[in-house]
């Protein structure tokens, strides 16, 4: 334990401390997700959705992916549920409304989750997976092989991305204007 | 350090988490009346998506940033969908006084 302290090279020192990390992220994020459907209270949906979004944010930090796990807090944890929370306050007249679903719903939302859990396990454990080794990792992820990727190969997707965007502006403003 | 090593983060520890959004969000999207919330329940389908692409990119074929890629554009269209939805809920408000989605049958034969 000391030696490989003491001869600890930078990534050594990031396996020692990925499980911690992985393991408060995870559970930050599953039990916010889960906190989601168990709330009645529209707004604090809304706040345990933020911290989903940042728990998978961290996730991403885990996985060597630092501008995904950035966009992810900026574009999503910053601008998407701000919206949300802006929709939220736009579509009702009490913000603390009560959601009441019966019991039973929620039983039957719940079992039929656990039911397709159940099923993605077992179809993951029928279905081999060649993995790689971590040198690749370091060698090809990052921001700059990334921005080379999005701006060559996925060119025509961004620039459709763009279109849409633009798109998606002008008919929500549409929609969403007041009619005299 | 054996318990540690368990937890050590590999690809199915990544695809467990994905899993468990992907449920919530199904669980989310079927008991939620409001329609704002089956919008959150939506939004957490789409980051287990992302999660398991960038998984799958990492641990399986690391050679390139295809899968990263792939989150990025899911991010980018869960907020345009995101803003539509809204619009379309915020007119649907301004017509019938609310947001249950059991009350949204006018189109119903």
């Amino acid at each position: 334990m000391f030696t490989t302290l003491a001869a600890g090279t930078e990534t050594d020192s990031l396996a020692q401390v990925a499980p911690f990390l992985y393991l408060i992220f995870a559970a930050i994020t599953i039990l916010s997700a889960w906190m989601i459907v168990i709330s009645q209270n529209i707004v604090r949906m809304a706040m345990y959705l933020l911290f989903t979004l940042g728990g998978v944010a961290g996730l991403y930090f885990l996985m060597s992916a630092e501008f995904l796990a950035a966009i992810q807090l900026i574009v999503y944890a910053g601008g998407t549920l701000i919206l949300i929370v802006f929709g939220v306050m736009l579509t009702s007249k009490n913000p603390f409304i009560r959601l009441q679903s019966m019991l039973w719903e929620r039983c039957v939302a719940i079992g039929l989750g656990l039911l397709l859990a159940m099923l993605m396990i077992i179809a993951l454990a029928n279905t081999p997976i060649k993995q790689t080794g971590t040198e690749a990792v370091a060698q090809n992820h990052d921001i700059h092989t990334l921005a080379i990727t999005m701006l060559s190969k996925y060119l025509v997707p961004f620039e459709v991305a763009a279109v849409l965007l633009l798109v998606v502006m002008i008919g929500a403003a549409f929609m969403a204007r007041r009619r005299a | 350090m054996t318990m540690l090593a368990l937890f050590q983060p590999g690809l199915y520890h990544l695809l467990a988490v994905s899993i468990a959004l992907l449920t919530a969000g199904v669980a989310v999207i079927l008991t939620k009346r409001n329609a704002v919330g089956i919008l959150m329940g939506v939004e957490l389908i789409l980051n287990a998506a992302g999660l398991n692409f960038v998984a799958f990119n990492r641990y399986v074929w690391a050679n390139a940033v295809d899968g990263q890629m792939f989150t990025l554009f899911i991010i980018v269209l869960a907020a345009a969908e995101a803003a539509v939805a809204l619009a379309i809920f915020l007119n649907f408000y301004n017509n019938f006084d609310t947001i249950n989605v059991d009350q949204a049958d006018e189109l119903q034969g």
